[in-house]
């Protein structure tokens, strides 16, 4: 009995006191700031992606083949030049799209690094890809009721507001999720060219400086970021769905 | 009678890749009065839906012009085209409701793309709830509804703007037979109280039976026999047409009548009107000496008009047949010999 009790005092560290020792060397500071940072890249692309990525489905779809524009000559022009620029833009990996647009970048908000400067990399990257997801969630929309309205004699601009993104308000709050998600990767991946937050505290800290304690709480971040815009977005989509 | 709706050899032609066109609809004319119930009846991919769309103009002819109150909707501008639009209202199978909005607010639809003012808006909707019967469930969603209610709010939406013409596209193909009696009866009812002109397209004869005015029946495209319900429905002409009226009344073929018929002379009598309720057979044939025996018969109403058909085998001397045969076509009755 003895002999038991000496062992396990002997044994000096919980399982939380081992967790202490690792992360001691971890700045909370340096974490909040990275967090922050994250957080302000990803609201600010998220925000113009929405916007710019909303126009820009609503347009691809009109002019889609059998859609409210469908069929007319400048509607297939339209359409097929549209959808070419949204695929180059979407097949050039987003590392290189954002050295690709640097002056651009510069152009648009005097910088090309840092978290300004990757906040317009971020968001061509992302409007293309959000574009794609609208079209997509505006195609489900029962074109029965779109003819209903257009028999009421509805034009095409009450037609996209009151019945297209109304129907397809769900969809298209699933795809700002998915949208959002995507996002925060991308954030990571432009600490290469020093744009700030998590991802590049674990690349300079965590890959550099192998510093293995400082890598596992940005992840454990990207985790909790990625796990709660998920959740809020299934909440939303819960709270708007109707069918 | 005014005329309110005039199609004039309206063509249709579907473009396909590696195949010949698609002609849905080959030159078809049709002029609906003011006030009346005008069923189309014909199988599916007889051109009766495109017919329908062509009206208001969702599916535009490539030939043809297209008169609504006057006005030749294929030369409108978008704009005017989309106010004519809303005085032609439109119901459909599948009803269309907007899902993410409730009762109230799919009915208020058409009156907020019209911009009227939000109370005249509210006071409108409450009548129209009203008049369909769902002011308890006005703020539900379409999901929570059952297939009548679904199409009641169909219809209270399409007479929002107070529409001269109410277009029904297979309006109860998708609802069981009790709710599409409910839902025909209101029809009936709105044209009846508002005087709204109806236009409905059906593969039903029981539909057209309950009630439509006048029908036209279509076959590839064509309409190929028309005229009033009652005289469509007791001399069909047309093949299809046959099928359809052998569709809701059980008349059996005339093989089928010549196994079990006598010795005497088989005559089909058509009754119509009051007529119907009359003893004009048994008097006509108690003056004679011959005796008559009922093969078939059907007494019933369409829409409203009693009607009976009536197959006897007459038995007798020719001459005395001959009489009778003479004398109820004299008292107004339509008989032919089989």
């Amino acid at each position: 009995m003895m002999m038991w009790m000496n062992a396990e005092q002997e044994t000096p560290k919980t399982v939380w006191e081992t967790l202490e020792t690792f992360f001691a060397e971890v700045d909370p500071k340096m974490i909040s700031k990275a967090t922050n940072e994250t957080l302000y890249m990803l609201g600010y692309s998220l925000l113009f992606t929405v916007i710019l990525g909303l126009l820009l489905g609503v347009v691809l779809f009109l002019t889609s083949d059998k859609q409210l524009l469908g069929g007319k000559l400048y509607a297939r022009i339209l359409y097929a030049v549209l959808s070419f620029v949204v695929n180059v833009m979407r097949s050039v990996p987003f590392v290189i799209l954002m050295i690709l647009i640097m002056p651009v970048t510069k152009m648009l908000v005097g910088t090309s690094i840092g978290v300004e400067g990757s906040i317009p990399p971020l968001v061509v990257a992302a409007v293309p890809f959000f574009a794609r997801l609208v079209e997509s969630a505006l195609r489900e929309v029962d074109r029965g009721v779109i003819e209903a309205a257009t028999a009421m004699g509805a034009s095409r601009g009450m037609i996209v507001l009151n019945v297209l993104l109304r129907e397809s308000r769900t969809g298209l709050i699933a795809a700002v999720t998915i949208t959002a998600v995507t996002l925060v990767s991308y954030t990571a991946m432009s600490g290469v060219i020093g744009g700030g937050g998590l991802g590049d505290l674990a690349l300079r800290y965590g890959y550099q400086r192998f510093r293995l304690d400082i890598m596992v709480v940005t992840v454990i971040a990207l985790v909790i970021l990625v796990q709660i815009l998920q959740m809020v977005g299934d909440a939303l989509v819960r709270y708007f769905s109707r069918k | 009678m005014i005329l309110l709706i005039e199609l004039i050899d309206i063509e249709k032609q579907y473009i396909r890749k590696k195949a010949e066109p698609f002609i849905a609809l080959r030159g078809v004319s049709l002029k609906l009065e003011k006030g009346e119930i005008f069923g189309v009846i014909g199988r599916s991919g007889a051109g009766k839906s495109t017919l329908l769309r062509s009206i208001n103009l969702l599916e535009r002819p490539t030939s043809g012009t297209v008169i609504v109150g006057g006005d030749d909707l294929t030369k409108l501008g978008e704009k005017e085209l989309q106010e004519k639009r809303k005085k032609i209202g439109m119901i459909f199978q599948h009803f269309n409701l907007l899902s993410t909005a409730t009762v109230r607010e799919n009915i208020a639809f058409p009156l907020k793309i019209s911009k009227l003012p939000a109370k005249a808006i509210r006071q409108k909707v409450d009548e129209l709830l009203e008049l369909v019967g769902l002011t308890a469930q006005q703020h539900q969603y379409p999901r929570q509804l059952s297939g009548g209610q679904k199409q009641r709010v169909g219809i209270a939406r399409a007479l929002a703007n107070d529409p001269d013409v109410l277009l029904c596209d297979e309006a109860t193909s998708a609802l069981d037979p009790q709710t599409t009696d409910s839902i025909l009866s209101l029809l009936r009812d709105i044209n009846r109280k508002m005087g709204i002109t109806i236009l409905l397209i059906t593969h039903e004869m029981g539909v057209i039976r309950a009630i439509c005015d006048r029908v036209a029946v279509m076959e590839y495209g064509q309409i190929v026999e028309s005229g009033t319900v009652l005289d469509v429905f007791l001399n069909p002409v047309h093949p299809i047409t046959r099928e359809f009226v052998s569709e809701v009344s059980d008349t059996l073929g005339s093989e089928a009548l010549n196994a079990f018929a006598g010795a005497g002379r088989v005559v089909r009598i058509n009754f119509r009107g009051e007529q119907t309720y009359e003893p004009v057979l048994y008097e006509t044939v108690r003056g004679t000496s011959a005796t008559f025996a009922i093969l078939q018969g059907t007494v019933s109403r369409m829409k409203d008009v009693p009607y009976g058909q009536l197959i006897v085998e007459l038995r007798g001397s020719d001459e005395d047949v001959n009489r009778i045969i003479t004398e109820l076509g004299q008292r107004g009755l339509a008989v032919s010999e089989l």
